[in-house]
C-alpha cells in the first residue's frame, strides 16, 4: 500500500496545487505533501529491509532494494528542494502570478522521478523516464531568459533524442525474452530470473542501444553537453533535483540492465563501462580546472561522479557495486546541498561568476562557511560520505585486480579534487571585491541547507544499520559476485 | 514469399528512401511532407504485420500512428509554426546535402553489419527486414539532427528516430502491450507541445529559430585569469 501512496502523493500534490482556491498555498501544499512523501519512502524501505521486497500491484509497481533506494534519495532532495523554492522562488520578481503553475510541475516531475524506481515493469520504466524529461525541460525553461531558453532548448534536443534510441533497446530486450522463456509478464525480477536462458547477442545490444540512449540523459561524456547549461540556467531547487537525482534515475535504468546482463557471465561489458565511466570522469576533471561558473562547476562535478559510479559497476563485484550503490546516495544528497548554497550565494551575490566573487566568507560567514564545507563533502575529502564510498570504489577495484583503472580513477578524482577546491578558495577567502552587500537570504533556504547539511556530515561517521543493509540489498541487485 | 511480407519489405525500403529524402531535403515543409509518409508507411507495415500474425496490438499501433504522427502533429506544427514553416525556405547544415547522403548510406550500411548476422540467426524474414532498416532510420535520424541547425527539423528527425524504432518494434515485439503503446503516443503528442512552446518562445526572446544562434553558453578558457 505505502508504495502505492508513494507514487500519488505527488498526483495529488500536483492536482491541490493546479486548483485555483489552493494555488496561492501552492507551496505550502507542496512542502506538506513532499514530507508525506518522504515519510512513505521510509516506510517502504523499511518493508524492503524487513522482507526483502515492497509489492504495490503485484507485476507493476514493486521494490526491491535498488528500487527502494532509489525513491528514498529522490524523496529526501525533493522534499528539501520544496522548503528550499519557498524562499529562493518569492525572490524571484516578474514570476508571482506563475508560482502555482512551477509548483505543478515540480510535482509531476517528483511524480516521474519516483515512478521511474517503482515500477517493475521495463517499457513503463521507459515512459517514466521520458516524462521525467518532459517536466524538467518545462522547469528548466521556466525563467524565460534567453540563457534558460538556450539552456532548455540544448537539453531538450540531446536527451529527447536519446528516447528512440533507448526504446529500440527496450523492444530488443522484451523480444530476447520472449524467445527465451516465453509468456510470464516482463518484470526486472523475472528478467534477472531467466537472464541465462536469454540469447546473450541480443542482450548486449539492447544494453548498448539503452546506454547510449539513457546515457545521454545521466550524462555521461560526450553527451554531457546540455547538463552544464541546464544546470546553470534553471531555477536552483531544480538544479538541485537535476544534478542530485535527475541523473541517478536514467542512471538506475542503466545498473538494472547491467544486473540483467551480469546473469550471462559470457557478455563482456564491464570493461566497456568501466572505459566509459573513466571518459566521463576525465572529461569533467579537467574542465573543472577552466570552469567560469561555479553553478557550472558543480554540474560538471555531476558528470564526474556519474562517470566514477559507472566504473565502479563495471568493475562488477559485491564490494564495488557497495561502493556504487553508495556512491549514488551520497553524490544524490551532498550535490543537492550544493546547489542549495550556490543558490543562496546566487541570491546574495546577484552573479554566476567565479572570478566576481572574492572573500566569501567575510560577505556572509554562513554562506562561506557553508560553501566550503558542501565543496569538501562533494569533492570527497575526510570525514565526509563521498571520502568513504570513493575509497572504497578505489579498495574493490584494487582487490578485483585492476590496478591500473584503479590509478586513473584515483588520479582523475585528484584532479577533480584540486580543480573544484581552487575555485572554491578563491571564493571563499581573501578580501571581497565590490561595495559590500547585506542582503539576507530567506529563513526557508537557510533552513533548507542546514537539514540538507545533516546527513552529509552524519552519514561520513556513522551509517544506520537499516540503511547499510538497505545499500546491501540494493548492491545484491546490480549482480556483482 | 507470402503477400504479407513482401508488402512488408517494399513498406520498410519505402521508410528508408523517406529518412534519406529527410536527410536530402532543404525546405521544412518537405521535411515535414516526407515525414507523414514514412509515418503513413509505417501504419501499412504495423496493419501487414497484424494482419498475418493476428495482434490486435499492432492494429492499435498502426492507428495510433495515425492519429499521432499524420495528423495531430503534422497539425500542431503548423498552427504553432505557421510562418517559420511556410516563409523560410531553407534549412541550414553544418555537412552540405551529398556529403549528408553519403554518411546516411554509410549508417544504413552500419545498422545492417551491425544487427544483420543478429537477425538472420534469430527471427524470420520480417524481423530480417526491419530490424536494420529501423536501426538505420535512428541512426539516420540521429544524424540529421547533429547536422541540422534549426529547432523544427530536429524536432521531426526525432520524431522520425521514433519511426525506425516501432519499425523494428513491430517486428521483433509484436505482443507489446497496448498500454506501452498509448503511453508512448501520449509522449509524442506531449513531445510536441513542449517543443513547440519552447521554440515559440526562442523565437519571441532572440528573433529566430536557428539553433546554431543559442551559443550563449560555453567555456572560454582564455578569458578565465
Amino acid at each position: 500500500m505505502a508504495l502505492i501512496a508513494v507514487v500519488v502523493t505527488p498526483l495529488v500534490a500536483a492536482f491541490l496545487c493546479w486548483l485555483p482556491p489552493i494555488r496561492k498555498i501552492a507551496w505550502h501544499v507542496t512542502v506538506f505533501l513532499s514530507c508525506v512523501e518522504f515519510a512513505l519512502a521510509v516506510v517502504v524501505s523499511a518493508g524492503v529491509i524487513a522482507r526483502g521486497s515492497v509489492i504495490g500491484v503485484s507485476g507493476w509497481f514493486e521494490a526491491d532494494g535498488l528500487a527502494a533506494l532509489v525513491i528514498l534519495i529522490v524523496s529526501f532532495v525533493c522534499a528539501l528542494a520544496a522548503v528550499f523554492s519557498g524562499g529562493y522562488m518569492s525572490q524571484q520578481k516578474g514570476h508571482e502570478d506563475r508560482l502555482w503553475w512551477f509548483y505543478s510541475m515540480y510535482n509531476l516531475l517528483v511524480f516521474a522521478l519516483v515512478v521511474v524506481p517503482a515500477l517493475a515493469e521495463p517499457n513503463l520504466v521507459w515512459v517514466g523516464v521520458e516524462l521525467v524529461t518532459l517536466f524538467s525541460v518545462l522547469l528548466v525553461s521556466y525563467e524565460n531568459t534567453v540563457g534558460a531558453l538556450e539552456a532548455a532548448w540544448k537539453f531538450s534536443v540531446l536527451t529527447i533524442m536519446g528516447a528512440p534510441i533507448a526504446l529500440l533497446g527496450f523492444l530488443v530486450l522484451f523480444w530476447a525474452y520472449r524467445t527465451g522463456v516465453g509468456h510470464h509478464p516482463e518484470t526486472w525480477e523475472a528478467l534477472r530470473a531467466s537472464a541465462s536462458s536469454m540469447s546473450p547477442a541480443l542482450l548486449k545490444l539492447s544494453f548498448l542501444l539503452v546506454f547510449v540512449g539513457f546515457g545521454a540523459k545521466t550524462g555521461f561524456a560526450p553527451m554531457h553537453t546540455w547538463l552544464p547549461d541546464a544546470h546553470s540556467q534553471a531555477p536552483t531547487p531544480i538544479c538541485a533535483v537535476l544534478s542530485g537525482v535527475k541523473t541517478t534515475v536514467p542512471l538506475y535504468v542503466i545498473l538494472r540492465f547491467l544486473g540483467i546482463l551480469l546473469g550471462r557471465p559470457e557478455v563482456h561489458i564491464g570493461g566497456f563501462m568501466i572505459v566509459m565511466g573513466l571518459i566521463s570522469v576525465g572529461i569533467a576533471a579537467f574542465l573543472l580546472l577552466q570552469v567560469r561558473d561555479y553553478k557550472r562547476m558543480f554540474a560538471y562535478s555531476t558528470v564526474e561522479h556519474m562517470g566514477i559510479i559507472l566504473t565502479a559497476a563495471g568493475l562488477a563485484t559485491r564490494a564495488s557495486d557497495f561502493g556504487s550503490v553508495s556512491q549514488m546516495l551520497n553524490h544524490s544528497i551532498t550535490k543537492s546541498l550544493c546547489f542549495y548554497v550556490a543558490g543562496a550565494i546566487l541570491m546574495t551575490l546577484e552573479t554566476r561568476e567565479i572570478k566576481s566573487i572574492r572573500g566569501l566568507l567575510r560577505i556572509s560567514p554562513f554562506e562561506g562557511a557553508a560553501l566550503l564545507f558542501c565543496s569538501l563533502a562533494i569533492a570527497g575529502a575526510p570525514p565526509f560520505p563521498i571520502f568513504l564510498s570513493e575509497f572504497s570504489i578505489l579498495g574493490s577495484g584494487v582487490q578485483a585486480g585492476h590496478p591500473v583503472v584503479v590509478t586513473i580513477l584515483a588520479t582523475l578524482i585528484v584532479i577533480a579534487f584540486v580543480g573544484l577546491m581552487m575555485q572554491v578558495n578563491r571564493m571563499v577567502f581573501g578580501k571581497p571585491i565590490g561595495p559590500p552587500r547585506r542582503v539576507e537570504i530567506p529563513r526557508t533556504c537557510r533552513v533548507a541547507i542546514v537539514m540538507a547539511a545533516i546527513p552529509v556530515a552524519v552519514l561520513g561517521v556513522y551509517i544506520p544499520a537499516p540503511l547499510y543493509h538497505l545499500l546491501n540489498l540494493a548492491a545484491q541487485q546490480l549482480g556483482g559476485r | 514469399m507470402p503477400v504479407g511480407e513482401s508488402l512488408n519489405t517494399l513498406s520498410a525500403g519505402l521508410i528508408l528512401i523517406c529518412s534519406f529524402a529527410m536527410v536530402g531535403t532543404r525546405q521544412v515543409q518537405g521535411v515535414l511532407r516526407f515525414f507523414i509518409v514514412q509515418s503513413l508507411l509505417l501504419a501499412a507495415s504495423s496493419f501487414l504485420l497484424g494482419f498475418d500474425e493476428h495482434s490486435i496490438h499492432l492494429w492499435a499501433l498502426g492507428i495510433i500512428t495515425i492519429v499521432a504522427k499524420v495528423i495531430v502533429i503534422p497539425w500542431i506544427l503548423k498552427r504553432t509554426l505557421a510562418r517559420e514553416l511556410y516563409v523560410r525556405r531553407e534549412i541550414e547544415q553544418t555537412v552540405n546535402i551529398p556529403a549528408s547522403l553519403l554518411l546516411s548510406l554509410l549508417l544504413a550500411v552500419g545498422a545492417e553489419l551491425l544487427v544483420g548476422p543478429l537477425s538472420s540467426a534469430m527471427g524470420n524474414l520480417v524481423v530480417q527486414v526491419n530490424l536494420p532498416i529501423g536501426l538505420a532510420c535512428v541512426l539516420i535520424g540521429a544524424y540529421s539532427l547533429a547536422a541540422r541547425r534549426e529547432a523544427v527539423p530536429q524536432l521531426i528527425g526525432i520524431l522520425a528516430m521514433e519511426n525506425g524504432a516501432f519499425l523494428a518494434g513491430i517486428a521483433i515485439a509484436a505482443e507489446l502491450p497496448l498500454i506501452a503503446e498509448l503511453a508512448v503516443a501520449i509522449d509524442v503528442v506531449l513531445i510536441v507541445v513542449i517543443v513547440g512552446l519552447l521554440t515559440r518562445d526562442i523565437k519571441r526572446t532572440i528573433g529566430t529559430t536557428e539553433a546554431a544562434g543559442l551559443s550563449e553558453l560555453k567555456e572560454e578558457p582564455e578569458s578565465w585569469r
